[in-house]
């Protein structure tokens, strides 16, 4: 975090010798504490300037902004007439809020403006953030769209839509994201039963919608096709429309929301504890790391943190499942060209992990191992001799793939220069994680909002300039190597001692032999099986570095012991919601490949 | 209770010297050799504009770096030849992977010695189960000091996420999971697997109680601790049944 106001001149970007802001606390933490990893608990914008916040809030008229008080992040409640103009302000002014990083929607069925629309933004020059909420009456849902300001909001408010039937005058394509067209009410509304089924019919299918460019009716040879959802280039369950002219994609639509998840439905109806094994299967490729992020959450609603032990191993984890993420990416884009030699090079060390993760928990794919307050159990004896193992059998299958790929003038030709966009663009589209550094921007959570141990290991964001398919490609494999070597000093550091999950029995079950033999305990048991973990009231953003960017949790709770609300900032979501700009004028081969470069995860994306 | 609860364990004897301090290192240098950029700093000053697509040099354009390709495959081709025990490739079913005492896999009621199911349908697994796939139906047990035992125990297979979630809920050891991984069904009936299908006797866990983590030197140790404590609460239940039996009659 800066600790001063940044009147950063340009040479700050360019002289990474400007003392970092965050490695002199943390270092010092570290000294004094060599002991006890800590935990940090970071409160957003700490450290941050605000006065141009302070600033636009006095421009405006009195009674339009209200800041709320007490909360994770600096919250204002915006009366919508102000919204559209409040937007541009944030963007173009000196708060330089360049980032939409997400739009939900909140339902409160007692309250006469029935719907808040949150908005989450973020500033990357000043690493501020700062949530909106716009309350809405239900007989007026109606908002002005922010997609002339922020091109993220397309899909964003398009999905808010869906879920809750907020309108966004002014908005391209708003129409339903993610159900059916012949889906009636919206489903994440309070008075929506979770358990209530339509009969869908084909007649209202989903049109596509096309930005055809204008004069060009004159092409004779245009032809519209279809791919997918069920098609081995799609990855997933996408359906990719495209008018063709010839062999070049004039201009196409995307259709998602073949997989059915209801996972923010879900969630609202089970217990925070039960809400894990679901978090694994929104990017099932890094499972552990959605793990994480989730327990993380809660951790911070509840006010507790977990072990060094637990923090050190979620560390090491987390860094494994992201270079199993990358394996997958990486080996499934090239096979998408034809490069099939290179799918079982990457897929062999993602088995290895997989062995790791598979001896501390039991299952590979959906983990399940994250617990909040800790982990599920205990590491296994042999964790680090098998960590070690794998520190030296990745990098020669990682060196291999380089060998065949990274000079190879038949990838290079498919590849370099293709669906490529700039770092401006892509922070407009809400892309994070390793595609926008691709671009040339080097933004990493990890590294502008610290947490676990990120803080105390020596390591590095790596940033390329192409922004095409070759460059997603590299730094993937760069980030393999950076993981390593996280993973590396971790593990040379030695395994903190103590427990792996906290000892309050109102989080954490009691161990089982003191739940047979102890009634406190027995009843401690019963207790959080039957009605769940207790989290207080609150309300939080919480983000954490995932395999594709920013996953984060937006929990908000009522003290029931059920979330309220739960929404994911899935970062697949606004970089899938560019691919139709992104394709535009290539080949369909090209729209394959950057398919699979841009990692999409239908799990994820499809919450 | 001397111990809060919680899993504390028991402090070591002698305690381990501290780690060493993590390394204050310096985030100087520049741009670091490799690629492009550099170190990124918490804020990002502004994005780029324009981008710097990779070049391709003289060799690749006349594709020599191919021949470094297709060492590394003569390699791979090579050595899967000559060494065929170094292959990565798994003959399933034949050869199976090796999994930890830890796996999640098909779930198995376990028995009490005389082979009658340890579950007392107290409806914690259903209650825990993020998938809602336990469905049970109590019945009254002829033996008062055990009261109830499911009448219907049955697992949607299907519906299973394999989670775990109903092995940390059982208060008796009654389910557990083990390494079966291969389930294959003809129709979805058979997907819902009954008492008598989960209640199947087993091979891999002598102690009859399949307590996960089963990590071979904690289990043995771990197994023994359960085993006392459960004839423990074994003698003091008959003990305060026939106390009270002998006080009724």
């Amino acid at each position: 975090m800066p600790t001063s106001a940044p009147p950063r001149s340009d040479s700050a970007a360019a002289s990474p010798a400007a003392p970092a802001p965050p490695a002199a606390p943390a270092s010092s933490a570290a000294q004094a504490a060599p002991a006890v990893p800590k935990t940090p608990v970071v409160q957003a914008n700490a450290g941050v300037d605000l006065s141009p916040e302070r600033d636009l809030l006095g421009r405006f008229p009195a009674g339009n902004i209200t800041p709320q008080e007490g909360l994770d992040q600096p919250t204002w409640i915006v009366r919508r007439e102000v919204l559209a103009d409040l937007a541009r302000e944030l963007r173009d002014g000196p708060t330089r809020y360049d980032l939409l990083m997400d739009v939900c929607g909140v339902d409160f069925p007692d309250r006469a403006e029935r719907f808040d629309a949150v908005y989450h933004l973020y500033s990357m020059p000043r690493n501020a953030r700062l949530r909106l909420k716009v309350p809405v009456a239900e007989s007026d849902p109606v908002l002005p769209s922010l997609v002339p300001v922020w091109k993220a909001a397309n899909w964003e408010e398009r999905e808010a839509f869906d879920m809750f039937g907020l309108r966004f005058t002014g908005h391209p394509n708003l129409r339903r994201l993610l159900c059916h067209e012949g889906f009636q009410g919206h489903p994440l509304r309070k008075d929506y039963d979770a358990a209530r089924r339509w009969i869908l019919t084909e007649d209202k299918i989903y049109k596509p919608h096309f930005d055809l460019p204008e004069g060009e009716d004159d092409l004779f040879e245009r032809m519209t096709i279809n791919i997918g959802p069920s098609h081995p280039a799609m990855h997933g369950t996408f359906r990719l429309v495209a008018v063709l002219d010839g062999e070049s994609i004039l201009a196409s639509d995307v259709e998602i929301g073949y997989l059915h998840r209801c996972f923010e439905k879900m969630c609202e109806t089970h217990n925070w504890q039960q809400v894990i094994p679901y978090t694994d299967r929104l990017n099932y490729c890094s499972a552990f790391i959605n793990n994480v992020a989730y327990c993380r959450t809660v951790e911070r609603l509840l006010g507790i943190e977990a072990p060094p032990k637990a923090v050190w191993a979620r560390t090491i984890l987390s860094e494994f499942s992201r270079i199993m993420d990358h394996c997958v990416c990486n080996g499934t884009t090239l096979v998408d060209c034809g490069a099939l030699t290179n799918f079982w090079y990457m897929f062999q060390p993602r088995e290895e992990i997989y062995g790791l993760i598979e001896s501390c928990c039991g299952a590979r794919l959906t983990v399940s191992y994250g617990r909040i307050g800790g982990l599920a159990q205990d590491l296994p004896p042999d964790f680090m001799a098998r960590a070690r193992r794998l520190l030296e059998i990745i990098p020669p299958f990682v060196d291999d793939v380089e060998r065949l790929v990274n000079k190879n003038r038949i990838w290079l030709d498919r590849a370099v220069g293709v669906a490529a966009i700039s770092g401006e663009e892509a922070v407009n589209w809400g892309w994070t994680g390793p595609c926008l550094r691709a671009s040339g921007v080097a933004w990493d959570v990890r590294r502008a909002w610290p947490y676990d141990l990120y803080d105390t290991v020596d390591w590095e964001v790596p940033v390329l300039s192409g922004g095409d398919i070759h460059d997603r490609y590299r730094i993937r494999n760069l980030e393999i190597r950076q993981s390593l070597k996280i993973i590396r000093q971790l593990l040379d550091r030695g395994m903190p001692e103590g427990p792996f999950i906290v000892a309050d029995p109102h989080v954490a079950m009691p161990p089982k032999e003191e739940a047979y033999t102890q009634m406190e305990a027995m009843i401690y048991h019963f207790k959080l099986v039957m009605d769940g973990i207790q989290v207080p009231e609150g309300e939080l953003y919480l983000p954490t570095e995932g395999a594709n960017g920013e996953l984060g949790f937006y929990a908000l709770s009522d003290g029931t012991g059920k979330p309220y609300r739960l929404h994911v900032r899935a970062p697949c979501f606004p970089i899938f919601s560019t691919f139709s700009r992104l394709i535009q004028g290539g080949s369909v081969s090209d729209a394959v490949i950057s398919l699979g470069g841009l990692n999409v995860i239908a799990g994820e994306l499809e919450r | 209770m001397t111990q809060p609860l919680g899993r504390t364990p028991a402090p070591a004897a002698a305690a381990p010297p501290p780690p060493p301090a993590p390394p204050a290192f310096a985030r100087s240098g520049g741009p670091s050799a490799g690629w492009p950029g550099g170190w990124a700093l918490a804020g990002v000053e502004r994005h780029p504009t324009e981008l710097q697509p990779y070049r391709q040099g003289l060799a690749e354009r006349l594709y020599l770096p191919l021949l470094g390709g297709l060492l590394v495959t003569m390699r791979h081709f090579l050595r899967n030849l000559f060494h065929p025990g170094k292959m990565y490739t798994i003959q399933y079913p034949e050869e199976r992977r090796d999994y930890s005492h830890r796996f999640r896999g098909h779930h198995i009621l376990t028995t009490r010695p005389d082979g009658s199911v340890r579950c007392v349908a107290c409806f914690l697994c259903a209650q825990a189960c993020p998938a809602e796939c336990i469905h049970i139906e109590a019945g009254e047990h002829p033996d008062v000091n055990i009261e109830k035992y499911p009448v219907v125990y049955e697992i949607d297979m299907l519906r299973c996420v394999f989670c775990g979630y109903c092995v940390d809920a059982c208060p008796e050891e009654a389910i557990i999971m083990s390494n079966n991984y291969d389930m294959a069904y003809f129709n979805r009936e058979q997907t819902v697997v009954g008492k008598e299908d989960l209640m199947k006797p087993y091979t891999f866990d002598e102690d009859q109680l399949g307590y996960r983590p089963r990590y071979p030197e904690e289990e043995v140790a771990r197994a023994r601790m359960r085993r006392e404590a459960f004839s423990l609460v074994e003698a003091t239940r008959r003990a305060a049944a026939t106390k009270e039996n002998a006080a009724q009659g």
